[in-house]
């Protein structure tokens, strides 16, 4: 859900880009972080806890907490709240720790 | 109570009104400033030196209404939106409130908006005369509604209506 | 390894302001931020702040961001690292930095530590649930990124961040159910509190949130009235329809690097949590280390440009810089920042100041 009209902001957004969202094809803007390009898609849910297998969302937004990790081109416990997205980028939700191949 | 609910008291809000007589005489700002915050710009914004120098930055804007004259450059430079301008001479019935306001969609000159309480509810259908929107602004508008006289204590902001 | 006369960590308000106080004394400064952008949180205040025409009352803060950034990226003698993390502070003084994947050793002659504060949560069932964020998180959603976090917010805490937030959900198109707050008084400036109140939000002081509702993501949230000894009271317990629970319910300092320096540190609850021991100029317990911002302690970013400029000021002062007006300059500093603190609504801070002062 995007704001198309703010009282104070403009909001200079970067040219339409493709990726994928666990297979999914979604579109954003290049350069927003991959959080904010999942939220606008109506996305919340970014990771599955490793004990408990509870969903996770995004907590602080800012790159502190650790709640938005993902992998991300197959790179896991990427803070997607501070990646900036790219054309094509391979976005998947991450199941505990993640793995490093 | 403001300290409970962000409402003031009625007691709070007549400490602050400009006496009737001069209410007969134009447009006036009204502080509706209760809290001791770190705060001038009002002083600073206030041309006719209407607005009392504050020796403590925490005190609370003390408004000569002799010298105001209602032109409402402070109104845009409150950063808590807490002053408006009451003309009660307006017309007969009527009197013109000015509303800082920093919502979309701005209404348009003529329309009829809900006029809104403190507490958020709505009071009364006014008219909107004016809309001030000018760059020294800086994205506060400041919108002229006429409201029934008995009101103009009352309306301190406003919706404007669903269906245009 | 680098070296310098002056590193700061963090590029919001109060590192943005000393690096700028210090160089304009004439030392070379290393600015470091995390973030590929200066201004830290500053770039997401809509609002226009409170305090004197010195401390830029009445601007908006992404407007203050923007000017103080500018400002330091055309200053020769700032260096700006963004994208750049600094790891480690070592028993010989030498900060690690990473930035782009390479790992730097800068050794500085004096150090600022300006790296801010994290939003605190709070302890309920199914707080863990998406849809359950820092209130700060949510604005830097919709007012950096335009993108809404939902439909319909439910607000817990009534300070200043948590009205503020309200007031700027509403102005993105947003709904705001109600805010909640424990204590029994709002905590917010009052003015901001009948900004959303006139707006149609409804604040309920002495209220809680017991339980988040919702299967995988935040469909409601369960409310209730507290006592006076803050227990729920029961019958008291109501339903609110909201698919965003926004937590307001503070911040604590970002001080990994001092205690990595061995700064000597205090717990003070009126300043958010672990926080150093400083003196009047905002010197530590470790020679030539200063702080300044909210990892200091929380409180406005108003104060916390005040004492990136105090740092700024005394961290090139103890250098050897000075200037014809340096001692009037620094009084200026501390006298503003006094006045800032010395009201009703700055006595938290006063109380917190006086158990961590060198």
């Amino acid at each position: 859900m995007r704001i198309k009209k703010h009282p104070i902001l403009e909001f200079k957004t970067g040219k339409i880009v493709k990726f994928t969202f666990d297979g999914r094809e979604l579109e954003g803007h290049e350069g927003e972080t991959i959080a904010a390009a999942l939220h606008a898609a109506g996305i919340r849910t970014m990771r599955e806890s490793g004990h408990l297998h509870r969903p996770r969302g995004l907590f602080c937004n800012i790159g502190n907490c650790s709640s938005c990790l993902m992998v991300v081109n197959g790179e896991p416990n990427v803070r997607v709240c501070v990646e900036r997205l790219r054309e094509g980028m391979n976005v998947e939700t991450q199941k505990g720790k993640g793995e490093l191949k | 109570m403001l300290s409970q609910n962000g409402i003031p008291t009625a007691e709070e809000v007549t400490s602050v009104l400009p006496p009737a007589e001069r209410l007969t005489k134009g447009p006036v700002a009204i502080a509706e400033c209760f809290q001791n915050i770190p705060c001038d710009p009002c002083y600073h914004s206030c041309k006719q030196g209407a607005i009392q120098e504050f020796n403590d930055i925490n005190e609370r804007p003390q408004i000569n209404f002799d010298k105001c004259n209602g032109c409402g450059s402070c109104m845009s430079r409150c950063p808590g939106l807490a002053i408006f301008v009451v003309d009660a001479t307006y017309s007969d019935n009527e009197a013109l409130v000015k509303i800082p306001y920093e919502f979309l969609p701005l209404p348009e000159v003529g329309e009829i908006v809900t006029a809104i309480n403190r507490g958020g509810q709505a009071v009364a259908e006014a008219k909107v005369i004016k809309v001030q929107n000018t760059k020294v602004q800086d994205r506060t508008v400041i919108v002229w509604l006429a409201v029934p006289k008995e009101q103009m204590m009352e309306v301190r902001h406003f919706r404007v209506k669903e269906v245009r | 390894m680098r070296q310098i006369e002056i590193a700061i960590v963090g590029g919001g308000p109060a590192g943005l302001a000393a690096a700028l106080n210090a160089s304009k004394l004439g030392a070379q400064v290393i600015l470091i931020d995390r973030n590929d952008y200066l201004g830290g949180q500053l770039i997401k205040q809509t609002h226009r702040f409170f305090g004197s025409k010195q401390q830029r009352a009445s601007e908006r803060g992404i407007d203050i961001a923007l000017e103080l950034a500018n400002e330091v990226m055309a200053n020769e003698k700032i260096e700006v690292l963004t994208e750049a993390t600094a790891l480690g502070h070592y028993e010989d003084g030498v900060l690690l930095v990473e930035q782009a994947g390479k790992i730097m050793a800068i050794k500085p002659e004096r150090f600022i530590v300006a790296t801010g504060g994290a939003e605190k949560t709070l302890l309920f069932p199914n707080n863990d649930l998406p849809g359950v964020y820092g209130a700060g998180a949510v604005q830097t959603l919709v007012n950096v990124f335009g993108v809404k976090p939902g439909k319909r917010v439910l607000m817990v805490g009534a300070g200043n961040i948590g009205v503020i937030v309200s007031y700027q959900l509403l102005q993105a198109g947003v709904e705001v159910a109600a805010i909640i707050e424990g204590a029994p008084r709002i905590g917010a400036y009052w003015v901001h509190a009948a900004k959303v109140v006139r707006a149609g939000v409804p604040i309920y002081t002495r209220h809680t949130i017991l339980r988040a509702e919702g299967e995988g993501e935040v469909k409601g949230a369960v409310i209730a009235q507290l006592d006076d000894n803050w227990q729920p009271i029961p019958g008291t317990e109501r339903e609110i329809e909201a698919d965003v629970i926004c937590l307001s319910v503070g911040l604590t300092p970002l001080t990994e690097l001092l205690w990595q320096a061995g700064c000597q540190m205090t717990f003070v609850p009126e300043l958010g949590g672990n926080v150093p021991f400083r003196n009047e100029q905002l010197e530590t317990s470790v020679p030539g280390l200063y702080v300044a911002g909210d990892v200091s302690g929380i409180e406005e970013a108003s104060a916390a440009m005040m004492e990136g400029a105090l740092a700024g000021i005394n961290a090139a002062a103890s250098l050897g810089y000075t200037s014809d007006t340096l001692t009037a300059d620094r009084q200026n500093v501390l006298d503003q920042l006094a006045g800032l603190r010395s009201g009703p609504v700055g006595e938290k801070i006063r109380k917190g100041l006086a158990q961590c002062s060198l």
